[in-house]
């Protein structure tokens, strides 16, 4: 699964970068958003599953650091 | 009956490279998250999507074209506030890189990446002297009110 950081992004980038990854994939393919707490984790699952693609899980890394996997659907 | 797209309608009159900023965060954020996403540019604003992005004459007649080089294209906006002679959205920019938030461009460019439409204002163009030709070719029509009005009907607009 491949792997899109986007720790050192601010908004609107979050979600921008996340919407861009997801309209180059293909149905049913899978990525793993690295975020941090705070405005990215509210929003960036919200967005994904507001247009349609499916938040599979979301888990606590590390300090302030999230992973959230996204199914392109 | 299928939920119709939620609607995002800019008007972009300000060239001020701070509303730029603004402008192109909302659009290329509400394009992120499934709008559809209209920018209209007006006046100022149109220094933002032309070709030339740095000093030119450009426009049609002696004064346009004057007007067109004092104005300059995307490099030159100034700041809405302590300009500097145009040094600060130079120092800006540094400092939005510095700090890893998106720069005008990297914001024009997502704006296009997701699709936002970008319309050019007729009334404008013709004081300005300029054509479509003169715009980044993702302004892809000229429009009057008339048709902003119906482009951007049912959803949300601003003025910035």
């Amino acid at each position: 699964m491949e792997i899109l950081d986007i720790t050192k992004e601010h908004c609107p980038m979050t979600f921008v970068k996340t919407k861009l990854r997801l309209s180059k994939m293909k149905r049913g393919e899978r990525v793993e958003v690295l975020l941090l707490e705070g405005e990215p984790l509210d929003n960036v699952p919200k967005s994904v599953t507001e247009q349609g693609d499916k938040v599979i899980g979301i888990a606590h890394l590390k300090s302030g650091i999230h992973s959230v996997v996204i199914e392109k659907c | 009956m299928a939920d119709k797209k939620k609607k995002l309608s800019l008007i972009v009159f300000s060239g001020d490279f701070d509303k730029l900023v603004a402008a192109f965060t909302l659009a290329s954020g509400a394009a992120a998250v499934n709008y559809e996403v209209n920018l209209f540019f007006t006046f100022w604003g149109l220094n933002a999507v032309k070709k030339a992005k740095g000093r030119r004459f450009t426009g049609k007649g002696f004064l346009a074209r004057v007007f067109g080089f004092l104005m300059g294209g995307r490099k030159n906006v100034p700041l809405s506030r302590m300009n500097f002679g145009g040094m600060s959205p130079r120092l800006m920019t540094g400092m939005m890189k510095k700090r890893n938030v998106a720069t005008l461009n990297e914001l024009v460019e997502a704006s296009i990446a997701l699709g936002a439409k970008f319309y050019a204002c007729e009334m404008s163009m013709v004081i300005l002297g300029l054509t479509l030709d003169d715009f980044i070719p993702e302004v892809k029509e000229v429009l009057g009110v008339a048709k902003f009005l119906e482009i951007s009907q049912d959803g949300e607009t601003l003025f910035i």
